[in-house]
């Protein structure tokens, strides 16, 4: 298995969010700004990839029936290894995030990842795997929040760009860049309702192009067939 | 006491739905609410060990993590493994007991265990320090909550299959969008309050 089909397959034929349907709850629930997006997105990267790590080294010595439990310790472990790291350093982040942190214990695509893959493949794969498949949940949330923002309150960056000296801010005091003037904005795909609807379209777009790109590549099979 | 349980409870089962404000239990929200029988049975299991899991880790947590100082990193350890243990209890015990409700049930069951309502109800207790009976209720309410938006899902969802939308937005795609309607709706309890 070569690194660019993993990468291929983690952002898209086989991205978490949009293909596989799972890790959905943080998902809609964190995607209001930028920053939250971007800090997510990059805690469930680490996390999942010291998870692949640890549970392919240990992958043969693990017993068949305990080892959804296993993965589970060792996945708690690291979550909270990485909320104390927030709270210590980037508390603006610690406190937008919330429960959703210590809740990365219970996301699908961490104990998916260990089951369909790490618990069968070699370290460096399993730690490629992770990276990737970190990265295509990372980019989702990054257009969820883009485009509710950008839809709802009217900005770009909220809480990450500062708009009047550009400057990045990790403190989450960032007004972000203002598209839309004040009041315009559709605020209701901030709420609740904003998470459902575009994470449907997100996921219909997804099956959209998916369905596309495999007819052409049908289509130019049965050409070089004839 | 009586306003703050009352308080508590409209919270959990309509201002501040797990599922529809709170984005909690939003995986098998999606994969058992397809017919009304199998969302009953989920929702069922779910309100006990809801209700079990805000009872045990609240003992856990006065009394074995905070006393030993370990509270602020054993805690997310501690309750998934309580969460991980009861759930087979509730396995164990129903295969002997009621095993037509535990075939009923099949895969459901171990499925609570990463169903993040659970591990939610058990660290919000925490976090908005409640009392035992305030996470008891908590968790018993908020499971309540769970079955109010799943069985009122899965009876819309039985009729989406006559109805003709794109067909890029089969499968999940469509359910969020129906989904974030019932979010809007939700969205009207907001601000409901009993006055103390």
């Amino acid at each position: 298995m070569n690194a660019k089909k993993q990468l291929t397959e983690g952002l898209i034929t086989n991205n978490p969010v949009l293909v596989q349907q799972i890790g959905l709850c943080a998902t809609m629930a964190i995607s209001t700004s930028l920053f939250n997006g971007i800090g997510m997105g990059l805690s469930v990267l680490i996390i999942l990839t010291c998870c692949n790590v640890v549970i392919s080294a240990i992958r043969k010595i693990i017993p068949g029936q305990v080892r959804l439990a296993i993965f589970v310790v060792v996945i708690a472990g690291f979550v909270t290894i990485v909320d104390l790291l927030l709270q210590a350093f980037i508390p603006a982040l610690s406190s937008a995030l919330g429960v959703f942190i210590p809740l990365i214990v219970v996301n699908c695509i961490i104990i998916g990842r260990a089951e369909a893959f790490s618990s069968k493949e070699g370290v460096f794969l399993s730690f490629r795997d992770g990276v990737f498949q970190g990265l295509g949940y990372t980019c989702v949330l990054v257009l969820m929040c883009l485009v509710r923002e950008l839809l709802g309150s009217g900005t770009i960056g909220g809480g990450l760009l500062n708009g009047a000296s550009s400057f990045i801010t990790l403190d989450g005091t960032g007004a972000g860049f203002r598209i839309i003037p004040e009041g315009f904005g559709a605020g209701a795909l901030v709420l609740p309702f904003g998470g459902f609807l575009t994470l449907g379209c997100l996921m219909a777009v997804m099956q959209y192009a998916l369905r596309k790109s495999n007819e052409k590549k049908a289509r130019k099979e049965k050409e070089v067939k004839e | 006491m009586f306003a703050s349980i009352v308080t508590i409870s409209l919270a959990a089962i309509l201002t501040n739905n797990f599922i529809f404000s709170q984005f909690l239990g939003i995986c098998p929200f999606l994969g058992v609410s397809n017919k009304m029988s199998t969302a009953t049975g989920m929702s069922v299991a779910v309100i006990f060990v809801m209700t079990m899991a805000s009872a045990i880790c609240w003992v856990i947590n006065e009394f074995l993590l905070i006393p030993f100082g370990v509270a602020g990193f054993m805690q997310t350890v501690a309750y998934i493994l309580v969460i991980a243990v009861l759930v087979q209890f509730v396995e164990m015990f129903l295969k002997k007991a009621i095993p037509a409700l535990y075939s009923a049930m099949g895969i459901f069951l171990p499925l609570i265990t990463t169903n993040c309502a659970v591990l939610g109800v058990v660290l919000l207790n925490t976090q908005n320090s409640y009392g035992f009976l305030e996470s008891v209720i908590d968790g018993f309410t908020g499971g309540i909550g769970f079955t109010v938006a799943i069985v009122l899902f899965a009876s819309v969802r039985e009729r989406l299959e006559f109805a003709d939308y794109p067909k890029a937005f089969e499968g999940f795609a469509i359910c969020l969008v129906t989904a974030a309607l019932f979010a809007l709706a939700f969205m009207g309890f907001s601000g409901m309050k009993i006055p103390v």
